[in-house]
């Protein structure tokens, strides 16, 4: 009697392209993907998950190679040919499922690892799995484990603390600096990729508003009008600093824009509330003095970097120890599958036994007529003892040490079925195992 | 009795202290909670030790200097509490802890013998003076931590090298708030102290004002103060040179409380 396999079939974005993860992502929700799988026989449990980053599906089934196929065809089959797909998707059974669960869970598989995005689009895939009614035992359980793992990995790791990328860097020295970046807003000077991205960062995480100046002003407006900010031009640019508080500077100018000499009557004109410069352009836009100043901060892209380098190197070292708790959590959860592997044998030992048990107390009771109730039912209970404790060895055999290696589980339950020949009479009903 | 209390307040007090350093260090959230419990039982078995020192000496205990010391930490742990209560500081609690058992181990060290109370002082004044008085130090305290911490921050961020403090201490922006509401608190306190003591001196020594050591320097102490509150409230004076100058102003409290009756003297020296 093999037990289910667990199989989570995927691509990410380390291993697809952006192109082709588009086609494949489930752009449609989940509701009509659930469905047609329903139609594939082999599954007996199954969820789905699609994120900008990934598209996995995780299910268990008593053929892994067929539904592979039928899985795939199924799903990605219109957006990419088979053959391309062999290419990016990757297969995980069992323990390697269950461990690249749990690290998708934890944001340990993550483009940026550490976010903490990927946990609520987890749950989401799952609810909606759950409220179709494609979960069962196996899947509630491991999804349940994967969402504890991923809060231990939260609170026992400094994984999500610390900020891999230079905008993020940016966001987090302006937390640094301001506490509350609520009602703060951030100027543009010049309009480059980089800046945009460090602009979304802030705005995403409270700026409220956005103000762009650049040297020609249509390019302005329009950058100015994807933030719902407004636009200034350049020569407004020291005017400007009275209303804002980041500045983030990224002109191909090749002279500096701004000195000390011009911040000094700003800052006494903002009453000494902080300035917070970012200087991503090369060459830099503006003088380093200006830094010295009380209540000015000014980054330019490598120091920017050098943060980012730190909390890299922070991170890397808290990846280890999240990774230490993945795996002890595969683990226990393993041994938890294990021990349903038992299950079903011991259920059809006792099932037996106490079949017997009913037919020969029958049997007896019919010769012996002069019972009175009483007497039956102290026979009755003989009988069901001596069941019981003839039954305790061979279960407790069955159940023994969780740490042992499963391919000696298997030959115990096999040795079990074998003595009491349960494969014969039994091997219909244990289809429909837990 | 009241001695046993100060001790067991002093111990615990301790304990917080050496909590909220593994607190400081490993940033595990049960130990900061432990270390909150500590504080707060210990500075309620302080409350306790001072109420009972009050009935075993019959009047006031902020007279000598065991007594004055001890209620100055008082004051700094029951301000700091009511803080938590209003806002979080991120690691304020560290840092005040410290202090706070520095101010008891000189408490600790000075002598405990209640001495009866000379004629001058022997007026319901000396309660309200000398508390208020000393609440306010304990406030003006709690700034002078909070500026520490801020030039702490300050210097790794401006420095661009970041160290022990970068990820440990709030922002700017909140050790800055912090400097502001224990300056608007203490500030005005100090204010009323000043003016309750120079009501008591009027009864007690028929003019407001003396030229006393104390008296001169507690001015000298107001003014700094209020130079800071000025600058603040008009042109916005903030972060690195409110914070130097709330350090420095607390220094002059500390020579006020101490240094004056060591090397001055005058009227306001009663027990040495």
């Amino acid at each position: 009697m093999p037990r289910d396999v667990i199989v989570l079939l995927g691509v990410n974005h380390k291993t697809t392209p952006l192109e082709v993860r588009e086609k494949m992502a489930l752009s449609g929700g989940y509701e009509q993907p659930l469905k047609d799988l329903a139609a594939i026989g082999g599954l007996k449990e199954y969820y789905l998950l699609s994120t900008c980053n990934r598209v996995e599906v995780l299910y268990t089934t008593d053929r892994p190679a067929e539904t592979r196929k039928e899985v795939l065809e199924l799903l990605f089959g219109r957006a990419v040919p088979p053959k391309e797909l062999d290419r990016y998707v990757y297969q995980y059974e069992n323990e390697d499922a269950i461990q690249h669960l749990f690290m998708v869970a934890s944001s340990l598989d993550s483009m940026i690892v550490g976010e903490a995005q990927i946990l609520g689009q987890l749950k989401e895939a799952y609810r909606n799995a759950a409220e179709k009614n494609t979960s069962g035992l196996i899947l509630n359980k491991l999804l349940h484990k994967a969402f504890f793992v991923a809060k231990r990995v939260r609170t026992e790791t400094r994984i999500g603390a610390s900020a891999v990328s230079i905008s993020y860097a940016a966001v987090e020295l302006a937390r640094k600096i301001f506490g509350q970046l609520d009602n703060k807003s951030v100027m543009l000077v010049g309009a480059g990729e980089m800046a945009e991205l460090a602009a979304e960062h802030l705005v995403g995480n409270g700026v409220t508003s956005v103000v762009v100046v650049n040297r020609t002003l249509e390019r302005a407006v329009n950058l100015a009008r994807r933030f719902n900010g407004r636009a200034a031009s350049l020569e407004e640019l020291v005017d400007q600093l009275q209303h804002v508080d980041i500045i983030i500077s990224s002109t191909g100018a090749t002279g500096t824009i701004l000195s000390k000499k011009d911040l000094k009557p700003v800052m006494r004109e903002r009453r000494n509330r902080p300035l917070f410069f970012i200087d991503i352009a090369v060459p830099r836009d503006l003088d380093q003095d200006i830094n010295e100043l009380d209540n000015v901060y000014l980054y330019d892209i490598d120091d920017l970097q050098n943060v980012v380098e730190m909390n890299r190197a922070e991170r890397d070292r808290e990846a280890v120890k999240a990774e230490r708790i993945v795996e002890e959590e595969t683990l226990k959860f393993s041994s938890w599958l294990d021990s349903m592997e038992v299950t079903p044998t011991i259920v059809e030992l006792r099932r037996m036994a106490d079949e017997i048990c009913r037919v020969e107390v029958e049997k007896t009771l019919g010769k012996l007529k002069h019972f009175t109730p009483k007497e039956q039912k102290s026979l009755e209970k003989m009988a069901s003892a001596i069941v019981s404790k003839m039954l305790h060895n061979p279960v407790q055999y069955l159940k023994a040490d969780n740490a042992d290696h499963s391919n000696q589980r298997h030959g115990r339950i096999n040795t079990v079925r074998e003595i009491f020949h349960l494969n014969e009479n039994g091997g219909k009903e244990t289809e429909r195992n837990p | 009795m009241s001695y046993l209390l100060f001790q067991i307040s002093f111990l615990g007090y301790f304990l917080a202290m050496a909590a909220y350093i593994v607190y400081f260090v490993s940033q595990k959230n049960q130990v900061r909670l432990i270390a909150r419990n500590i504080i707060l039982a210990a500075g309620i078995l302080h409350t306790l030790n001072i109420a009972v020192r009050y009935y075993e000496a019959g009047h006031t205990p902020i007279t000598s200097q065991h007594e004055t010391v001890s209620f100055f930490a008082w004051s700094i742990v029951w301000g700091y509490l009511s803080f938590r209560w209003r806002y979080t500081v991120k690691n304020f609690g560290t840092f005040v802890s410290v202090m706070t058992v520095a101010l008891m181990f000189v408490a600790a060290l000075a002598s405990r013998e209640v001495l009866p109370l000379v004629p001058a002082l022997q007026s319901w004044w000396l309660p309200v003076h000398a508390s208020i008085s000393i609440i306010a130090d304990g406030f003006l305290a709690l700034a002078c931590i909070g500026g520490i911490m801020y030039l702490l921050q300050e210097r790794e961020i401006k420095k661009k090298r970041f160290g022990l403090f970068y990820s440990r201490l709030p922002s700017l922006d909140a050790l800055d708030k912090l400097n502001h509401h224990c300056l608007s608190i203490g500030f005005p306190l100090l204010t009323l102290g000043i003016i309750s003591g120079s009501i008591w001196a009027k009864q007690a020594w028929g003019a407001y004002w003396h030229w006393d050591p104390k008296e001169t320097w507690s001015l000298i102490t107001w003014f700094l103060y209020a130079a800071l509150v000025h600058q603040r409230f008009t042109v916005g004076w903030r972060g690195r040179p409110a914070a130097i100058m709330t350090i420095i102003a607390f220094l002059a409290v500390l020579f006020t409380l101490w240094g004056v009756n060591y090397f001055l003297g005058g009227i306001h020296t009663y027990a040495s």
